[in-house]
């Protein structure tokens, strides 16, 4: 049935990751319990109930550029009260994924920022706040943006709450390092 | 009792004092903690934004160390205990995952095995508050107490993932299981609704507008209570550290005490300052400080020098 009208997409992968969302989504009934426990709802031009429909009835472009997705802050109320049982924030995280893929131009602030913090994973093993930020700050190329953080950063150093920079955990980043080639390279596999 | 610790990468930083108070508390409750070796980041939010199977892989090579670490003790035990709600649920999420996909655990499997690992899933995998309410129980946390905070009015907030999607101690929408331990302590359980709510998470970082209007909500229901009370590093920073800005942009102005909830037991608990880390929270109030220091200043009742309860000590019952 989905294969009649697949979702096609401009990245190798995307159409299949799309199309497995579209069939996880199936069993919606448009009920709109999602979109009435939602803590987000108000700052989404789609609610959660109509970026499913506009995902069923193949409207590609509609969904991948909804705000809708990219403002899920996982509460998991969505998932908790779906009468069909349906992973609605795994969906919600998938459609990041493929956005992230397709076109990360468009809400680069999120996929900057997600990019930046597993980059400082897999070199050091831990998240280090200090290279994460400066990471980040530097995908955006905002000369403003780290002002906005200077004065928590202030403080945070001040109190001690920042992970030494560029802490040395050589042995364990090695072995992330390799963890995250393999997982990627499976990824790609078809 | 015996955990292994898992304390996620917040917890060497942003969250120390998180850190130094959960360790405090188990010492004091008599409990062991035995930190994951050589682990590392379990994912946060930001693995499942970015790749599926990145995240189950991140968050079971954690599991798989825990579980190398069990089978040298030989007793199938213990569960592993998670102070972030963040790292709880990712830890928790793949070990559900495999449960019912044997391909994703081969598939984890295929990458751990570069390092010699193998992820086998047989460990529990639980949040701190769920540990203290059903293996120490309000009971014993009580007999514990040397410093009543008596008239100390305590907002319990919980956040999302660790009631949601998975439901283990508490009811999702309804949670109260830290009420029990906030009269433990003495003091009294601030009602209100917003316990369960969503503090925005990172869009107060990628999205400013949307997480202010989130912790705004909350801020503003919690203005009555003396102190919010939190179990997760992302919601205590969003909570503390923007206090400000966000009253700014709401017109209102907030000034309320945050404080972790294993700080706030270990204050009831004598546990000393030097250890619940609370000189690193950012946001307590003059008037909090003070009523602590009253309570603490009695008559009959010392700070000891290290951790651990005093009560008994001091005669104090």
């Amino acid at each position: 049935m989905m294969s009649e009208n697949r979702l096609k997409t401009n990245q190798p992968g995307c159409e299949d990751a799309l199309n497995r969302v579209r069939e996880m989504m199936s069993a919606c009934i448009q009920c709109g319990t999602c979109s009435s426990s939602c803590p987000n709802v108000f700052a989404m031009e789609h609610v959660p109930r109509k970026l499913w429909r506009l995902l069923l009835d193949g409207r590609k472009t509609a969904v991948l550029n909804s705000k809708t997705y990219i403002l899920c802050s996982s509460c998991y109320y969505c998932t908790l009260r779906c009468p069909r049982g349906l992973p609605l924030t795994t969906a919600m995280s998938h459609l990041t994924q493929i956005a992230g893929k397709e076109n990360p131009g468009l809400f680069k602030e999120s996929h900057a920022f997600y990019d930046a913090f597993l980059s400082s994973v897999e070199t050091h093993g831990r998240v280090n706040e200090t290279q994460f930020m400066a990471l980040y700050f530097w995908e955006m190329k905002s000369p403003v943006l780290p002002l906005k953080y200077a004065a928590l950063g202030m403080k945070l150093v001040s109190k001690g709450r920042i992970t030494r920079p560029f802490l040395s955990l050589k042995k364990r980043s090695k072995k992330l390092k390799k963890l995250f080639d393999t997982t990627r390279e499976m990824e790609t596999r078809p | 009792m015996k955990y292994l610790y898992y304390p996620g990468c917040s917890l060497e930083g942003t969250a120390k004092e998180y850190h130094a108070s959960s360790v405090a508390l188990m010492t004091a409750l008599d409990a062991e903690l035995l930190e994951i070796r050589d682990w590392t980041c379990c994912g946060a939010s930001a693995a499942p934004a970015v790749s599926e199977l990145l995240s189950h892989v991140l968050a079971a090579r954690n599991l798989a160390l825990a579980e190398q670490m069990s089978r040298e003790g030989g007793d199938g035990g213990p569960d592993i205990l998670v102070p972030c709600s963040a790292c709880y649920l990712n830890l928790k999420t793949v070990g559900e995952k495999v449960k019912t996909d044997i391909g994703l655990r081969e598939k984890i499997n295929t990458v751990l095995k570069e390092e010699g690992l193998e992820f086998n899933n047989f460990l529990n995998v639980r949040h701190e508050l769920d540990v203290l309410v059903r293996d120490f129980t309000a009971d014993i946390i009580s007999d514990k107490v040397g410093h009543p905070l008596t008239g100390v009015l305590a907002a319990p907030y919980y956040g999302c993932q660790c009631l949601r999607p998975f439901i283990e101690f508490d009811d999702p929408e309804k949670p109260r299981s830290m009420e029990g331990l906030i009269r433990a302590t003495g003091a009294t359980v601030f009602e209100w609704n917003m316990g369960p709510a969503c503090c925005g998470a990172s869009h107060m970082s990628t999205k400013p507008e949307v997480g202010m209007h989130l912790v705004g909500n909350i801020l503003r229901q919690a203005k009555d209570a003396d102190v919010i009370l939190t179990v997760c590093p992302m919601c205590q920073m969003n909570l503390e550290a923007y206090q400000k800005k966000v009253g700014r942009a709401c017109d209102e102005n907030f000034n309320i005490s945050v404080v972790y909830l294993p700080q706030f037991l270990g204050m009831a608990m004598g546990v000393p300052e030097t250890k619940t880390r609370l000189s690193l929270n950012l946001s307590i109030t003059s008037e909090f400080k003070d009523k602590y220091r009253r309570l603490i200043d009695a008559p009959g009742i010392l700070m000891p020098e290290s951790g651990g309860s005093l009560q008994k000590e001091n005669g104090y019952v």
